[in-house]
């Protein structure tokens, strides 16, 4: 019935919202969506690097995420910026670059677009095992560690008094993100995996009223964006990020309606 | 003192904690053993939290040396907010350091008496009984070390007395050891085993009759406040019953 790509980038993306989701959630609980978004900014130059070192892709964009996550704890211990302008600088300078050192990779041939905003069509049956790997390690490590990083998600003192250790768990929780953005670029695009984590969790959270819940529709609303963004990245031949993202989108603006609606008949 | 054989629990010594070459205090020691409140009072500004937060290890870039000799504790923060974007129940907040079973949740609740919010969102609660319930989750775990910063704060009148009664029985019933800061004076002094009496450094410490009359005391409390002790003395010979009449006490 569907052309074998297109299987492949429905179990691609699958995989990929069932991570996105509690992942999301952790995101937005804890206020780092702008720290997400500069770690994928960043992808474009692991990107490249592993073009240039002919290593695995995912490996090499995991690798610059997380030196980057480093670079960015000593700059708020040396600096006085402020965090969002060191993130703000973090992100363009190494998308920048990442840009600039495409520009000398000219034998090799390209899709810039592809990287930026997904591309149903790359998805190959190896990264199909680093996604559903990759995907299933991190769900793992972050059912073990729940407990302590959500107790410093709540409350970061709590959490140090009562031997929680949060900043062991959020240094986990930073590899984490960077493990994410690295296994879901090809589908969701560097510029847009942000707005994967975000837009899910945040239309789950008005429709929630305790933790687990909102992962859980987290999950599923970033399941039924990634069907519906595939769908019709297949019809109208659209790039496969944007279509996803759009569709997150239409996804909150309804849970917005009835939000609204709920609020209203408690009055 | 009756303590003498009893387990020591935190001991802290001559901690300093400075922040932007501020010193936020000076060489504060103190220790805590089984059974025992401990209460640290002083003014606004006085370094009272973050003593308690260096005890607690929260700071851990100081001066001095501090030693935990137990793991379980539970903390009651001077402030907690909890952001919109976090949708959490009481009962969701009450694990949130150790797995706890439905009734040891509903036994806690019920002690600081807010078991019919259980269901709620924390978002959702008033002051007071957001107090109540980061009460409750501290002692549902039946920790060794209680951490109180303030802990009735917003609470009302008749629930405040009520919580440090409560506060006192628990000392006594799973005999663990209590840091205490608090304004309120005379609770300090009446059910209290020893007061350090904070103003970025140690002014005087000791059991709370002789605080009371040091100089340094009467200094940062006025000469009001050293009255307070007197005033208690006499209680101290009778107590009252439910309904309000005298029980000689002994």
């Amino acid at each position: 019935m569907f052309d074998d790509f297109f299987i492949r980038a429905l179990i691609a993306g699958i995989g990929i919202s069932l991570v996105t989701g509690p992942l999301g959630c952790f995101v937005v609980w804890r206020r780092l969506s702008f720290f997400a978004g500069t770690l994928a900014h960043s992808a474009l130059l692991g990107v490249t690097m592993a073009l240039f070192f002919e290593i695995n892709i995912a490996f090499s964009v995991f690798i610059i995420s997380a030196v980057l996550a480093i670079l960015l704890l000593q700059l708020q211990k040396k600096t006085k910026l402020p965090n969002d302008a060191l993130l703000g600088l973090l992100a363009h300078a190494s998308l920048a670059v990442g840009l600039v050192v495409i520009g000398f990779l000219t034998s090799i041939r390209f899709d810039v677009m592809a990287l930026l905003f997904g591309d149903i069509l790359a998805v190959n049956q190896n990264d199909l095992l680093v996604i559903w790997l990759g995907g299933g390690l991190i769900l793992i490590i972050l059912k073990l560690i729940w407990r302590p990083l959500f107790a410093s998600t709540v409350n970061y003192e709590l959490s140090e008094a009562e031997g929680m250790k949060p900043d062991k768990f959020n240094a986990i929780f930073t590899i984490l993100t960077a493990a994410l953005i690295a296994i879901s670029i090809k589908i969701v695009g560097l510029l847009l995996i942000t707005g994967m984590l975000i837009i899910p969790a945040a239309t789950a959270r008005n429709v929630s009223n305790n933790p687990k819940q909102m992962v859980i529709f987290s999950v599923i609303f970033g399941l039924i964006s990634v069907l519906v963004g595939l769908f019709t990245s297949l019809k109208i031949n659209s790039a496969s990020g944007p279509s996803i993202i759009t569709a997150t989108l239409l996804l909150f603006i309804i849970s917005l309606i009835k939000f609204k609606k709920v609020s209203d008949l408690k009055k | 003192m009756e303590n003498k054989n009893k387990k020591i629990l935190l001991k802290v010594e001559n901690a300093s904690f400075y922040l932007n070459d501020k010193a936020l205090i000076k060489e504060v020691s103190l220790e805590i053993k089984q059974g025992e409140i401990v209460t640290l009072i002083g003014p606004n500004g006085s370094g009272k939290s973050t003593t308690a937060k260096i005890a607690l290890g929260i700071y851990k870039k100081i001066e001095g040396r501090v030693r935990r000799f137990t793991e379980r504790i539970g903390y009651v923060p001077q402030k907690v907010s909890v952001d919109w974007t976090l949708p959490i129940r009481v009962i969701d907040f009450m694990s949130l350091t150790e797995n706890l079973k439905n009734d040891q949740i509903n036994v806690a609740l019920n002690l600081t008496g807010v078991d019919h919010l259980k269901n709620k969102s924390l978002s959702n609660l008033s002051g007071g009984e957001f107090q109540r319930v980061l009460i409750a989750r501290a002692i549902a775990k039946k920790p060794e070390l209680l951490v109180l910063d303030e802990p009735v704060q917003g609470v009302d009148f008749k629930g405040e007395i009520a919580l440090y009664e409560l506060i006192k029985k628990i000392s006594d019933k799973l005999n663990c050891g209590i840091l205490l800061i608090s304004h309120d004076l005379h609770v300090v002094m009446s059910a209290t085993d020893f007061v350090i009496c904070l103003n970025g450094h140690v002014c005087c410490s000791g059991k709370p009759h002789t605080v009371v009359k040091d100089e340094k005391y009467k200094e940062l409390f006025g000469e009001r406040a050293s009255n307070i002790l007197s005033f208690y003395e006499h209680e101290h010979d009778h107590s009252h019953s439910a309904d309000g009449s005298i029980d000689p006490k002994k």
